[in-house]
């Protein structure tokens, strides 16, 4: 039986290695993140906490670099020798899986507990990870977190536990977690979807951090769908989907979009707006 | 085989009597340092097994990693075990297959040191793990669920090649010792004669045993040569078959294969001194073998400089901003010093190897040994390290320095492997005796048969054409034939 679905699976087993990534998507969910109007706050962070049942790991742990924010706000500073603006401040950058279409901690993981979805999402299944962390020695966004210790009484001691999700586990230590573009919404609304024997609709349902974006930052939806808002952002800033498109253009000021790495061919599902300064323009 | 005198291993008139007495006393009544030694493995081991305990009880965090250091000196000393089991194979296997006789002494511990050092490797991937109760998950195992690994990650493979290479040596080490576990076996009184009994196999010494025995032999070093090759390629695909700076190196697998036989050559090094030290082997562990031992070494360290710089120029004449970031910041950066040392140990200490007046030093040679070991685990941390702390996201960039839980895992595999082998050679001859009986015979006959052809004038040794050694020089190139320094002991 099981050698049968190796062998069923060969081609498109074939297909994935030689284009990367899974090739029969039934959705493509991705974001574009404007940069240009993220204030910093946070609160995208926050919310995914609230969501997602993510351990509050207390301030020495997180200075080690324990934390478990699956989406963090990377801050960056001009150098401040050079720095010709020092008005600007600091830039920021909400960071979370990218959910690459050719996703380098897929093959790494030696018991495959991290997998690619016919929604074109990196999964990762908790129950099957042993803890080798190798798929987030390989990610070069090092959105992966992982439990290094047992958080669940010291994250939610009684009564804050009757705050977690019911909608998805709480993971034990040993255990690799990271950013799911929120799946388990996802499978709600796709289930909905069925059993009203219609498609998905865009904006029926957002990422908790989209929904919490108080600018509007985040723009969350489905490729596939030409006419969803996220489409539309790609196609406006010519950032096409696959491995092998790279960077932005140069030469037009008004394509700001752009995929981080996108020259490692990991070929990201988020898409980012690069940010416009006043004294740029 | 040249007939030259450097050739000659060891006194050709030891008897064989005396050959079987002296090895089952080296078993019986080593020298005090031995049961010191015995004291602190098991101590040093003791403190492992503390660490590993707390740090199975409280998850991984206790170990210190963090988000981009996800692995750290666990795979380093993983790295470092596994390829000092190469050496081992180099000797028992390879220097079979060329027929190189000076082996025959020193291999049979050189081969338990393999099976010894595969076992405490093994250890660091299961240590490692979050969740190490669901090791097994790494085999494939039918289930009824239908779910495999994934065939297609490097540390999947590292667990198939791993066990093949284990059970291949450990097999060969058994089976190399079927001869000698008869003659002990004939020896011995008490649990010992049971033991030995067993692992005999019935060997009776016949003709037909022998050539089946031989035959054997021979095929099971001809297995072994590609399988360790293919473990450490394999070892070194867990860092190159990744994206990160610094792992993404095509020319990792014969690097690591040619850092494996140098540590490992130097851990014979170390393990010869130990051993002659311990059981008063200096007949059987004659200098001119550590000569030998020490060229191989010096050789070997050679071709291992020539791909670490391989490995740096390809990355300074690349493109790669993140691969050569990286290598100025391991040369300058937070993790320098331990760079430095890695240069120093196994760049710089290794010409010391190239005097002969030092080769013959066993002090020295032990010291030397030590720096090399030091040398090339710290090149293992370097490759490790540096590349997780500066990878290709900045914002993710953190220096590491390990806390003591990892430190005293380490140490304890120290403990544990010198355990194993310190239990190995009291228990089963360290020497094999048949391969020294056969090496006295194989002298006695080729300098027996040099005699006759000097006599008929048709010999003309090729010390008369080499330079004489020190003290040497004064004597006539026929005299320096027959009274060869080295057998003196000491």
């Amino acid at each position: 039986m099981s050698f049968k679905n190796i062998m069923e699976n060969f081609s498109n087993y074939r297909k994935d290695a030689e284009m990367g990534g899974h090739h029969d998507y039934e959705h493509r969910w991705a974001m574009a993140i404007d940069l240009d109007v993220c204030t910093g706050c946070n609160a995208c962070s926050t919310a995914c906490y609230a969501e997602n049942n993510l351990a509050v790991v207390g301030k020495e742990k997180f200075e080690k670099g324990q934390g478990m924010h699956w989406l963090r706000v990377e801050r960056y500073w001009e150098d401040n020798d050079t720095r010709e603006h020092p008005e600007n401040g600091a830039m920021f950058l909400p960071m979370m899986c990218q959910q690459c279409g050719a996703a380098t901690c897929e093959p790494v993981c030696p018991v495959a507990a991290t997998y690619h979805t016919p929604d074109g999402l990196n999964a990762q299944v908790y129950n099957r990870c042993i803890g080798s962390r190798y798929c987030n020695n390989n990610c070069p966004f090092r959105v992966r977190y992982f439990n290094f210790w047992s958080y669940y009484e010291s994250s939610w001691p009684e009564p804050l536990n009757m705050q977690l999700n019911p909608d998805l586990s709480v993971r034990d230590k040993g255990v690799m977690e990271k950013c799911t573009f929120c799946i388990q919404r996802i499978r709600v609304a796709k289930d909905l979807a069925r059993r009203e024997e219609r498609k998905v609709i865009d904006g029926e349902f957002l990422t908790a951090c989209a929904q919490a974006c108080p600018t509007g930052a985040i723009v969350f939806g489905d490729t596939m769908n030409p006419e969803s808002q996220v489409s539309k952002a790609w196609a406006k800033h010519q950032i096409t989907r696959g491995p092998h498109t790279h960077t932005k253009p140069k030469d037009n000021p008004e394509l700001r979009g752009y995929r981080i790495f996108a020259e490692l061919n990991v070929d990201p599902s988020v898409m980012y707006l690069e940010r416009v300064r006043e004294t740029e323009v | 085989m040249s007939n030259s005198p450097h050739d000659k291993v060891l006194d050709e008139n030891l008897k064989w009597t005396q050959i079987n007495e002296d090895v089952i006393r080296s078993m019986q009544n080593p020298r005090k340092a031995y049961w010191i030694s015995v004291a602190v493995c098991v101590s040093m081991f003791f403190c492992a097994i503390l660490a590993e305990i707390y740090q199975y009880r409280m998850g991984m965090g206790t170990a210190g990693l963090n988000n981009p250091h996800m692995w750290d000196m666990y795979l380093a000393t993983f790295v470092f075990w596994i390829g000092m089991s190469h050496a081992g194979t180099l000797l028992s296997a390879i220097l079979h297959i060329i027929h190189a006789q000076w082996r025959k002494p020193i291999y049979r511990f050189a081969e338990a040191m393999t099976t010894f050092s595969l076992l405490t490797a093994g250890f660091f991937p299961m240590i490692h793990l979050g969740r190490i109760w669901n090791l097994y998950w790494v085999l494939p195992y039918v289930s009824d669920r239908g779910v495999w690994p994934n065939f297609r990650s490097p540390l999947s493979w590292d667990a198939f090649a791993i066990s093949t290479y284990l059970s291949a040596s450990a097999l060969f080490l058994v089976i190399g010792m079927i001869p000698d576990m008869a003659v002990l076996r004939d020896h011995t009184k008490g649990w010992r004669a049971k033991v030995y009994g067993v692992l005999a196999l019935g060997w009776r010494g016949d003709d037909r045993q022998w050539r089946n025995f031989r035959k054997t032999y021979m095929l099971m070093a001809c297995f072994l040569i590609p399988l360790a090759v293919s473990v450490h390629s394999i070892v070194s695909s867990d860092f190159s078959m990744s994206i990160n700076p610094g792992w993404h190196v095509t020319t990792f697998p014969p690097y690591f294969v040619a850092g494996a036989l140098y540590s490992g050559c130097a851990a014979i090094m170390t393990l010869f001194v130990c051993l002659r030290y311990f059981f008063r082997m200096e007949d059987y562990m004659t200098l001119n073998i550590m000569e030998k031992t020490t060229k191989l070494t010096f050789a070997i360290a050679g071709v291992w400089n020539y791909l670490l710089f391989v490995e740096f120029a390809s990355v300074w004449y690349g493109h790669s901003v993140y691969d050569k970031e990286l290598l100025i910041a391991k040369a300058t950066g937070d993790y320098a010093p331990v760079f430095w040392t890695m240069i120093f140990c196994s760049t710089v200490v290794p010409f010391t190897m190239a005097f002969q007046k030092l080769r013959r030093h066993m002090p020295t040679m032990f010291i030397v040994s030590l720096f090399l070991q030091l040398g090339m685990y710290t090149e293992r941390w370097m490759i490790v390290a540096p590349t997780l702390a500066m990878s290709h996201n900045p914002h993710q960039w953190d220096i590491l320095w390990a806390p003591v839980v990892q430190w005293a895992i380490v140490f304890g595999s120290f403990g544990w492997f010198g355990l194993l082998f310190l239990v190995f050679v009291k228990v089963f001859p360290s020497v094999s005796m048949y391969e020294v009986k056969e090496l006295t015979l194989h002298q006695k006959e080729e300098f027996e048969e040099e005699r006759r052809m000097r006599e008929a004038g048709m010999f003309m040794p090729e010390s008369a054409t080499a330079p004489p050694l020190p003290g040497d020089e004064h004597k006539r190139p026929e005299d320096r034939v027959a009274g060869r320094p080295g057998m003196e002991g000491a």
